[in-house]
């Protein structure tokens, strides 16, 4: 052992110094300077006031002194018919309805019309994380939950954006979202990844995150179905400072929809803080102004939850709770909620799975505004709460649950066969469009690459000429499409063309909507119906089929499988025939060995992977180094490995005897103790050597002349009690206990160790 | 006519007859082949303000008046240039106009030369706004 740094330290505190947790900081709770989540003396008290049908002041700010943000709120927000009966309502009042499910959400979204900013964020606030978590799988606006990926890379390659878009879609995310390591690959991305979008089924939205301008452009050319870059803020120099106003968001608002393009707006706690702009607010107040704003604007629905604010918000007490907390005032204020869990907040993967959490289970129009579906270090917008490294767990997560994280398993051979598709699709794209020529090589390293860093591919620098040629000859969606169609992609071809179609009816411009199966739903034709158990969302059995099919998944016949691998292996290694009933020992100097019914019948190896006839041979020869002889004998009556011992040491001359089970439990019993009382126990099979099984045979010899051994001590660290072995393990032992039979005599066996090679006793 | 309800959604498979391209094109004419033949332009696969000012319709029966509000401000930018309505923006953010006429005669021409009256009243509340809180300052 190594001398502590610090002598005068408890060293657990070192241990708990290299966990990830403590790369994480934290700040402590300063309301002066924006550090706080739900308290801050610079808050304002909720209030209105009303003159012939004018709001005259609003959360003690007079009209005259309001700032752009309140005066927005103030006219495009309040609804001056509603104002008085729901600002007279007591805030505990309002907490208790959101969480009581026999008050309709339709009452709700009514009075949160007439509620200000400041008495939105003090009823929410009542409320403690589990009843925000309810009260937003009730409030949210569509019934059934989805999701949304970020597909970018660190080199802008269209072939892996492509790829990803592919395998994106086919893990079923309900929108994409890529954005580029340099702005001037815009283009390129957007043509990349609506190509790769096509690719096996049609109905995935898509959008590219650029500067404002350049964004609506893209979208007119019809690559991009979405845009949710329309940030908005909680003060007026914040606002100010990210180069915008209300008015010319709520413009811009007007402006995606008259393009036919889905629009959602984007904000969250912690931005204003970052800009040095708080006002000494908190973070939920802050965050209240924002939606009201949204709701004002006339957009459909918000990215919200912390956001690129995310990871300091979690820095603060109570900050995850707030991000909680406004997702509920978003759809409270009836917007489609992407609920954030978005950028990654935290080093730890407890913290981080602790996150997703309440969204799995409640559910979200959008649980992620922007899951990882790329390596984390190709994760263009920085790492997200959950990138390509956690996908397994994501959906073992929805399995575990048994909730709707938006997400299917994708089986290996297609995610193969969808990644070849959708790079000679973007190949053939670029080629026909006379844009480039990507080689056979460069296809092939993408196709298999995880991530960037192992492609042979295009360079940023080699996309920007793509992707301002894509611009300058005013490349549109059509030719995109007549490219797929001439080159044979046909589906694909059909896919993207059916999605610019939606433009020209607008009905994916209402609240909530996305594409499923062909079909656009949204909160109009799917509203969510939640009214308490057996209500609202719930899986059908084909989903819930679905999302229970990860792969490596265990069952008996694949159990059997393995084992038959070893069948013929043993069968020439040891023999053990039947010769009768086994009878009571009267030979002091025997051991007796009871084997479980599957024991070299159906099961050929111990859980650590010991060959069973090894394990025998090794107990048997340290018995005889005892002088001590070993019998067999084999039980039908029971597999478990307390009465395979004591019926064993009943049977045993010497009163001594080994049980053992064929997964590699063990146990030594003497005649005249208690079941469960024995005398060693080998409970942790997984990391039991054969070492320790020479070592069980000796100390049983020991026990049989009358010794008192020191106990064979298995060091464990917890590792064998892992679910790693857990399902294997119920298995077999079914397999055993399937082979027992009640009142069965245990059988005389004559063992035989054989030769390998001739099978025959050496 | 009476007014679009949320029985009425989604217009594409409800009311096939009411959605059409800027052409007239309807979404059963606007297919694969007739892109290849080269029948199909990007005016095609434009909303028209026909199809925003229904979905206003139905956004207010589902009880969502600001939505509907813009569906409508939306309908009147649909005709306007790409080039006007990405000046607007810039104009409407802060510091780019030089003071409060350059907002008021914007919103002159929109409603004057583009029939936008919605769309013009929203950027004189802008301008009044900004006159009152300062923000014609130059940003850069």
């Amino acid at each position: 052992m190594t001398e502590p740094a610090l002598p005068n330290r408890w060293r657990r505190f070192a241990e708990w110094d290299a966990r990830p947790l403590r790369l994480d900081k934290f700040a402590r709770e300063d309301p002066a300077n924006g550090f706080s989540a739900f308290r801050s003396p610079a808050d304002p008290k909720p209030g209105v006031g009303i003159e012939a049908g004018r709001i005259v002041s609003m959360d003690g700010v007079l009209a005259h002194d309001f700032d752009m943000i309140d005066a927005f709120i103030a006219r495009h927000h309040l609804d001056p018919a509603i104002v008085p009966e729901a600002m007279a309502m007591e805030s505990g009042q309002l907490a208790r309805m959101l969480v009581d499910m026999n008050v309709p959400r339709a009452d709700l979204v009514r009075l949160a019309r007439g509620l200000t900013p400041a008495k939105l964020a003090d009823v929410v606030s009542r409320l403690n994380a589990l009843e925000i978590a309810f009260a937003y799988s009730r409030m949210r606006a569509r019934k059934t939950p989805g999701n949304q990926a970020h597909v970018t890379n660190a080199k802008d390659d269209p072939l892996q954006l492509a790829a990803d878009a592919a395998t994106a879609v086919a893990y079923g995310f309900d929108e994409i979202e890529t954005t580029m390591r340099v702005s001037r690959n815009a283009w390129s991305n957007a043509v990349a990844c609506a190509v790769g979008a096509a690719v096996g089924r049609w109905g995935v939205l898509f959008q590219c995150s650029s500067e404002e301008a350049e964004e609506l452009r893209i979208g007119m050319a019809g690559f991009t179905s979405y845009a949710e870059t329309v940030s908005v803020y909680g003060t007026e120099k914040s606002f100010t400072d990210g180069d915008d106003t209300p008015w010319s968001k709520g413009f811009l608002a007007a402006a995606y929809a008259s393009r036919g393009i889905k629009m959602r707006c984007t904000s969250g706690a912690g931005s204003e803080l970052l800009m040095g702009f708080h006002e000494a607010k908190t973070l939920l107040y802050l965050e209240a102004r924002c939606l009201c704003l949204q709701r004002g604007m006339g957009v459909q629905g918000t990215q919200n939850g912390g956001i690129d604010g995310a990871p300091l918000t979690a820095t603060v007490p109570g900050g995850v709770r707030e991000l909680m907390a406004e997702n509920l005032l978003a759809v409270w204020l009836d917007l489609e909620c992407a609920s954030g869990n978005d950028a990654r907040s935290s080093e730890s993967e407890i913290r981080v799975g602790a996150k997703i959490l309440p969204y799995l289970i409640a559910g979200s129009d959008l649980i992620c505004s922007g899951f990882g579906s790329i390596p984390a270090y190709d994760n263009s917008f920085n790492p997200s709460l959950f990138n390509a490294e956690e996908m397994e767990d994501y959906l073992v997560l929805q399995r575990d649950f048994e909730a709707d994280g938006g997400l299917t398993p994708l089986a290996e051979h297609r995610a193969l066969d969808l990644r070849t598709r959708a790079v000679a699709a973007i190949s053939a794209v670029l080629d026909e469009l006379g844009l480039a020529e990507p080689t056979a090589a460069m296809q092939a390293s993408v196709v298999v690459a995880s991530g960037s860093a192992e492609t042979r591919s295009f360079s940023p620098g080699e996309v920007a000429p793509m992707s301002e040629a894509i611009k300058a000859r005013g490349i549109t969606v059509i030719d995109v499409i007549r490219a797929l169609a001439r080159r044979g992609f046909i589906d694909e071809a059909e896919n993207l063309l059916s999605v610019v179609k939606l433009r020209v009816s607008g009905d994916y411009l209402q609240t909530s909507a996305m594409v499923r199966g062909g079909r656009v739903i949204s909160a109009i034709n799917d509203p969510n119906d939640y009214c308490g158990p057996g209500s609202g969302y719930r899986m059908t059995e084909d989903r819930r089929q679905e999302i229970n099919d990860i792969r490596d998944v265990l069952d008996q016949p694949e159990v059997l499988r393995a084992e038959a691998q070893f069948e013929k292996a043993e069968a020439g290694r040891v023999a053990y025939p039947a010769t009768g009933v086994a009878q009571v020992g009267r030979a002091p100097d025997e051991v007796v060995i009871g084997i479980s019914p599957a024991f070299g019948v159906k099961l050929y190896q111990t859980t650590a992977g010991h060959r069973l006839s090894d394990v025998l041979r090794v107990m048997t020869d340290a018995i005889a180094a005892r002088g001590l002889r070993a019998r067999v004998v084999r039980m039908r009556h029971t597999a478990d490995t307390s009465f395979l011992g004591l019926t064993a040491a009943r049977l045993s001359g010497s009163g001594i005897g080994i049980g053992i089970q064929a997964k590699g439990t063990a146990v030594i019993h003497a005649a005249d103790r208690l079941p469960h009382n024995n005398l060693e126990l080998f409970s942790n099979a997984p990391i039991t050597t054969l070492d320790h099984y020479a070592g069980f045979g000796r100390n049983a010899a020991a026990y049989a002349l009358g010794e008192a051994p020191e106990p064979v001590v298995v060091p464990t660290r917890g590792e064998a009690m892992g679910s790693r072995y857990h399902a294997r393990v119920a298995l077999i032992h079914a397999i055993e206990t399937g082979l027992t039979a009640d009142g069965a005599e245990p059988q005389e066996i004559d063992l035989r160790f054989l030769d390998a090679k001739t099978g025959q006793r050496p | 006519m009476k007014k679009l309800t949320t029985a009425d959604y989604p217009l594409a498979e409800t009311r096939p007859d009411r959605v059409q391209g800027q052409r007239g094109k309807t979404l059963d004419e606007i297919t694969l082949a007739a892109v290849l033949a080269g029948e199909v332009t990007m005016e095609d696969l434009r909303i028209t303000p026909q199809a925003l000012h229904d979905q206003a319709e139905i956004a207010a029966d589902a009880g969502r008046a600001t939505l509907a509000l813009n569906f409508a401000r939306a309908a009147e930018l649909v005709a306007v240039p790409q080039d006007l309505i990405m000046s607007t923006y810039e104009l409407l953010r802060p510091g780019r106009a030089r003071g409060k006429q350059d907002l008021l005669d914007r919103a002159a021409l929109l409603r004057d030369t583009h029939a936008a009256p919605a769309i013009a009243a929203f950027i004189e509340e802008a301008a009044e706004i900004y006159e009152k809180r300062g923000l014609f300052t130059t940003r850069y």
